[in-house]
C-alpha cells in the first residue's frame, strides 16, 4: 500500500448532535474512493458514532482512533494531534477505537485500514481539525456564558477562560453541543505547538505492564467457546470427508462443524479444543498444490528472470549500451516466503444476533472485514459491529484483502449457531497462508570508464499480492503490481544511468500472499543496495562517495545518507575483525540510511551497532524496524516441500532475539518537508547495509536472504 | 484441585495435565498471562512458581499444585514492582503482548541477581521473544529496575 502522501483538507466540518453529557465532534468527509468498495453513506442517526472524540461533563475527553493500535504509538500520536489544537488538559485524555464506520475511512485510501505507514500523515490534517473545531465551539459557548465576545476568551489546558471568569471544557459541553459548527477552523501555527512533536509517554503503557490490556485473545463472556480449525496442510486443498467422533469424545468438546476452511472444533477451551482437534480424521482432497516445492520454484523464478517481462520502468536502449561497457557485473538474487509472525497469534471473537453481528478482534482493515462479514450472514455492513482490541502485533498479516481470519470465525459462528472465538495456534499461524511473497531478482549493470552505471537491466520475478483480491483494479496497472516493483523501478539511482530497463514477471502459484511490513521495499532495498555497494567496489571508489554522486540530485536522500555515515564514524577506523555497511532507501515518503557495524563469529554474522538517520521519526519505530528487519536477514525462512509449509514455530521459523539485538542509535535530519511514513521504513535498510559490512569484511557477496555465509 | 494464585486460593476443576496457562487464561479469567507459541520457545506465557520463572504453556498444573504463583496481575497491587516503574520511565512497550512475560522474566531475574549485567540480561532474556523489537529499551529498563530496587 504504497501512496504518496497528500493530506487533503476535508470539504466541510460539522457536529452531530451531542450523547447524552458531553460534546461529540464528527466529520462527514467525502473520502478517497481508491479502495471503496460499495461502501455505505454515512447515516444521519444522531447517535451513530460518526466521532473523533467525545468530551465529557466529568472533564474526561475521549478520543476515537480510527487507527489500530499494534505497537507504533498511534493510540498517543492521534490524540497528541486533537489535543494540540482542544489545548486539552492531556492528563484528562482517554482512548478508545474507533467502531468500524464510513467516517473512519482512511483519509487517502477510502476504507478503514491501518498500514502503509500512513496514520500519522493520512490524520494530520483530520484530528487536528476536530481538536480545533472542539476547540471553537467550547469557546464560542463559553462565550455566551461569560456574556463576552469570543475574541475576548482564550484556552489553556482544558479552561476557557475571559478575564477572571473560567470554565472547564466539561462544564461546557453541553452547552458547545447545541451550537451550530463554523464554516472552517484556524490551526495553530507550528511556532505555537506545545504537545506535537515533544516527547510524549505512551497512553497505553499503564494496561500493558499490568497484564490489564484487552487483545483480541483476551476477549472472554459468558457462553463463548473457543475454536480451533484444522485447515489443509496443503495450499488450496479441501476436506473430501471427516470422521469427529473420537474429537466428539474428548472431555470439553462442544461440537465440530465444517467451514469453507477446513473443520473447526468447538471447546470450553483451547486446550480442550486443540486435544480435539488432534482427534479429528480428515481426508483431505490436496488439489494441485500437492506437488508444491519452494526450490522448484526458485528454480522457476530463475529461469523466468532471464527473460525481461513486462515492462515497469525504461530509458535509453540498454541492449545497444550494454556492450560498450568497460566493465558488467552479473547477479542473482534471491529472498523466501515469510511469515509475519506476531506475538499474538491470530484470532477473532464472533457473536450472531437476529439483527447483528459483533466481531472482536485485533484487526488492521475494519472497513473490509465488515463488508465480508456483511455478506457471509446476510446482514449490511451497517450490522456488522467491530470491537477492535489492542493488536499483538500486525505487521500486515491483520490487514487481508480476504479478511481470512475474521470471515473464518464468522463462518464458524454462523455455522455452529453460538459465540465463539476461533484462536490460532503458532503451528495455524507459521503454516496458515499469506506470505510474505518469494522473489528472485536478476540484474546486468554495464560500468563506464569512469566506474559509473551506463546501462542497468533488471528482471524481478515474484507473485503479486493484490493480484486476484478486490484491489488489484487499483493497485495492479499494465500488468505491473506496483507493490513488486517499489524501490526498483523508482530507484533514484536509475536517473543518472541513462539506459535502463526494469522488467516484471508475476508467476502465480496456490502459495497465497500478503503485504508484510515494507513490502516490496523489503527485497528491492537488499537487491538495489547491496548492488550498488557492488559497484562502488568493482570502480574502486568508497560506497558512500559513489552513492552521492549517484544521488546527487536527490537531496533527502543524500541528507540522510550524510548523517548517518557522520554519526557512525564512516571511515574511521574499527577494532579488528569488524566492518561498517551503509543502505540508504526512501520507503513510504520516508527517507532513511542506516551503517551497520558486524563481525562474523564462528562462521555468524554479529551486528553490535545500527546507525540510522531520517527526517522525521520516533526512535522507538527505528529500533524496532531494524529488528524486524534484522530477522529476516539473519534468519528467517519459508520452505514448502509436497505442498506443506515445513517450519511451524518460533523453534525453526527464527526471528530476532535480546542476544542478537544490536545497539540502534537514531539520528534526525531537521526537516521541513511532507511527512512520511515511520512504521515500516526502517526495514529496508538493514539487510544491505548488513550484507555490504560482511562483504567489506569477508569479500563475499551474500545475494540471498537470510545471509549465510556457509552451506 | 486447589491453586494459590497472586495469593487467593482458587479450586479449580481442570485435568492433571492441562497447562497452566489455560488454567489462568480460560478457568482463572486471568488472561494478563499470554499465549505465544505453545512449546517454551517465546516466553509470553511466563509466570513465577515460587517466585522462579516457568513457562506456564508447558508446566501441567499439577506441577503448580501447592506453590505460589504469581502472573502478572499479581506482581504488584498497582503496577508499582521497580520492573513495571522502569518500563513505564523508559516507554518500553510498543504493542504490548509480550510485555507480561517480559516483565515475569526481568523480575524473577532481578530477584536472583539485584545488579545484573548486560550478558546477564542477555543470558536470562533471550528465551522471550518481542516481534516488535523492544529489546534495547527492556536492556536499559532492566538496568533502570536494578537502580530501583536498590534506591
Amino acid at each position: 500500500m504504497t501512496v504518496t502522501p497528500n493530506p487533503t483538507r476535508r470539504d466541510f466540518l460539522k457536529t452531530s448532535a451531542a450523547v447524552s453529557g458531553g460534546l461529540v465532534i464528527a466529520f462527514v468527509a467525502p473520502g478517497a474512493k481508491r479502495f471503496a468498495l460499495a461502501a455505505p453513506a454515512p447515516g444521519a442517526d444522531p447517535f451513530v458514532p460518526n466521532a473523533f472524540l467525545r468530551i465529557g461533563s466529568d472533564d474526561t475527553i475521549t478520543v476515537l482512533s480510527a487507527h489500530s493500535e499494534m505497537g507504533q504509538g498511534i493510540w498517543t500520536s492521534l490524540p497528541m494531534l486533537i489535543a494540540e489544537e482542544l489545548d486539552a488538559d492531556w492528563s484528562k485524555i482517554k482512548v478508545e477505537h474507533a467502531p468500524a464506520a464510513p467516517v473512519y475511512a482512511h483519509t487517502a485510501f477510502g476504507i478503514q485500514v491501518t498500514g502503509g505507514s500512513s496514520t500519522t500523515w493520512s490524520e494530520f490534517q483530520r484530528y487536528r481539525e476536530a481538536g480545533a473545531l472542539a476547540r471553537s465551539l467550547l469557546v464560542e459557548a463559553a462565550a455566551q456564558r461569560f456574556g463576552v465576545p469570543a475574541s475576548d476568551c482564550r484556552t489553556e489546558n482544558g479552561v476557557v477562560m475571559a478575564g477572571r471568569k473560567r470554565a472547564s471544557y466539561g462544564k461546557l459541553a453541553d452547552a458547545a453541543a447545541q451550537l451550530p459548527a463554523p464554516a472552517s477552523v484556524k490551526l495553530k501555527d507550528v511556532k505555537d505547538w506545545k504537545i506535537i512533536g515533544k516527547p510524549t509517554k505512551r497512553l497505553d503503557t499503564p494496561e500493558k505492564i499490568t497484564g490489564r490490556a484487552r487483545f483480541g485473545m483476551d476477549v472472554q463472556f459468558d457462553g463463548l467457546l473457543t475454536a480451533v480449525v484444522a485447515r489443509s496442510p496443503v495450499f488450496g486443498g479441501k476436506v473430501k470427508s471427516f470422521d469427529a467422533t473420537k474429537a466428539e469424545a474428548e472431555p470439553g468438546v462442544r461440537e465440530v462443524v465444517q467451514v469453507p476452511s477446513g473443520v473447526a472444533v468447538l471447546a470450553d477451551h483451547f486446550w480442550a479444543a486443540s486435544r480435539g482437534r488432534a482427534a479429528l480424521e480428515i481426508e483431505w482432497d490436496p488439489g494441485t498444490g500437492a506437488t508444491l516445492d519452494s526450490d522448484a520454484l526458485r528454480q522457476e523464478f530463475s529461469r523466468q528472470a532471464t527473460t525481461p517481462g513486462l515492462p515497469a520502468a525504461n530509458a535509453g536502449d540498454v541492449d545497444a549500451a550494454m556492450p560498450t561497457a568497460a566493465t558488467k557485473i552479473e547477479a542473482e538474487y534471491a529472498v523466501p516466503y515469510l511469515a509475519h509472525a506476531p506475538m499474538e497469534p491470530l484470532n477473532c471473537t464472533v457473536r450472531i444476533g437476529p439483527d447483528k453481528c459483533e466481531i472482536w478482534t485485533g484487526t488492521q482493515f475494519q472497513g473490509q472485514d465488515q463488508q465480508l462479514a456483511a455478506k457471509i450472514t446476510g446482514l449490511s455492513p451497517e450490522q456488522i459491529e467491530i470491537h477492535t482490541t489492542f493488536l499483538g502485533g500486525g505487521f500486515g498479516r491483520r490487514a487481508n484483502a480476504t479478511s481470512d481470519f475474521v470471515v473464518e470465525a464468522v463462518h464458524v459462528a454462523k455455522n455452529s449457531g453460538k459465540p465463539v472465538k476461533v484462536v490460532w495456534s503458532r503451528e495455524d499461524d507459521v503454516r496458515g497462508g499469506y506470505y510474505r511473497p518469494a522473489f528472485v531478482h536478476r540484474a546486468q549493470i554495464g560500468l563506464g570508464d569512469d566506474g559509473m552505471p551506463v546501462a542497468w537491466g533488471h528482471t524481478i520475478v515474484g507473485q503479486s499480492i493484490a493480484a486476484g483480491t478486490a484491489f488489484e483494479g487499483a493497485l495492479v496497472t499494465n500488468g505491473i503490481d506496483a507493490a513488486s516493483v517499489e524501490g526498483v523501478a523508482d530507484s533514484p539511482y536509475l536517473s543518472a544511468i541513462p539506459n535502463h530497463r526494469i522488467g516484471l514477471h508475476s508467476p502465480k502459484t496456490p502459495i497465497t500472499v500478503l503485504w508484510w511490513r515494507s513490502v516490496g521495499h523489503t527485497h528491492s532495498a537488499f537487491v538495489m543496495e547491496t548492488l550498488i555497494d557492488e559497484l562502488a567496489q568493482t570502480a574502486g571508489q568508497d560506497p558512500v562517495a559513489y552513492r552521492r554522486r549517484l544521488l546527487r540530485d536527490h537531496p533527502r536522500h543524500l541528507g540522510v545518507l550524510n548523517l548517518a555515515a557522520e554519526k557512525a564514524g564512516w571511515g574511521s577506523p574499527l577494532p579488528q575483525g569488524r566492518a561498517r555497511g551503509v543502505a540508504v532507501h526512501e520507503s513510504f515518503g520516508s527517507f532513511v540510511a542506516e551503517v551497520a557495524e558486524v563481525s562474523v563469529e564462528d562462521g555468524k554474522i554479529r551486528v553490535h551497532r545500527v546507525v540510522c538517520a531520517i527526517d522525521w521519526t520516533i526512535a522507538a519505530q527505528m529500533e524496532s524496524g531494524v529488528a524486524f528487519g534484522l530477522s529476516a536477514a539473519l534468519h528467517s525462512k519459508l520452505t514448502v516441500k509436497e505442498g506443506r509449509v515445513q517450519e511451524s514455530n518460533y523453534h525453526d521459523y527464527v526471528v530476532l532475539r535480546m542476544n542478537e539485538m544490536p545497539r540502534v542509535e537514531t539520528h534526525i535530519v531537521p526537516s521541513v518537508e511532507r511527512l512520511g511514513g515511520v512504521g515500516e521504513v526502517a526495514v529496508p535498510p538493514i539487510a544491505p547495509a548488513v550484507a555490504n559490512a560482511v562483504a567489506a569484511l569477508t569479500g563475499k557477496r551474500l545475494r540471498e536472504l537470510p545471509l549465510r555465509l556457509q552451506g | 484441585m486447589k491453586l494459590t494464585i497472586n495469593g487467593t486460593q482458587h479450586d479449580v476443576d481442570a485435568p492433571p495435565n492441562m497447562p497452566l496457562l489455560w488454567v489462568l487464561r480460560d478457568l482463572a479469567g486471568l488472561t494478563g498471562t499470554k499465549f505465544g507459541c505453545g512449546i517454551a520457545q517465546c516466553g509470553a506465557c511466563t509466570v513465577h512458581l515460587d517466585g522462579a520463572a516457568r513457562r506456564s504453556c508447558i508446566t501441567p498444573v499439577s506441577a503448580a499444585e501447592g506453590k505460589a504463583i504469581t502472573t502478572i496481575e499479581g506482581l504488584s497491587p498497582d503496577g508499582g514492582h521497580p520492573v513495571q516503574r522502569a518500563w513505564a520511565e523508559l516507554d518500553v512497550v510498543q504493542c504490548g503482548y509480550c510485555q507480561s512475560g517480559q516483565i515475569m522474566a526481568a523480575a524473577a531475574l532481578l530477584a536472583e541477581k539485584p545488579d545484573p549485567s548486560d550478558a546477564d540480561i542477555d543470558t536470562a532474556m533471550t528465551g522471550n521473544i518481542c516481534r516488535c523489537g523492544t529489546y534495547q529499551r527492556i536492556r536499559d529498563a532492566v538496568h533502570r529496575a536494578a537502580e530501583l530496587s536498590g534506591g
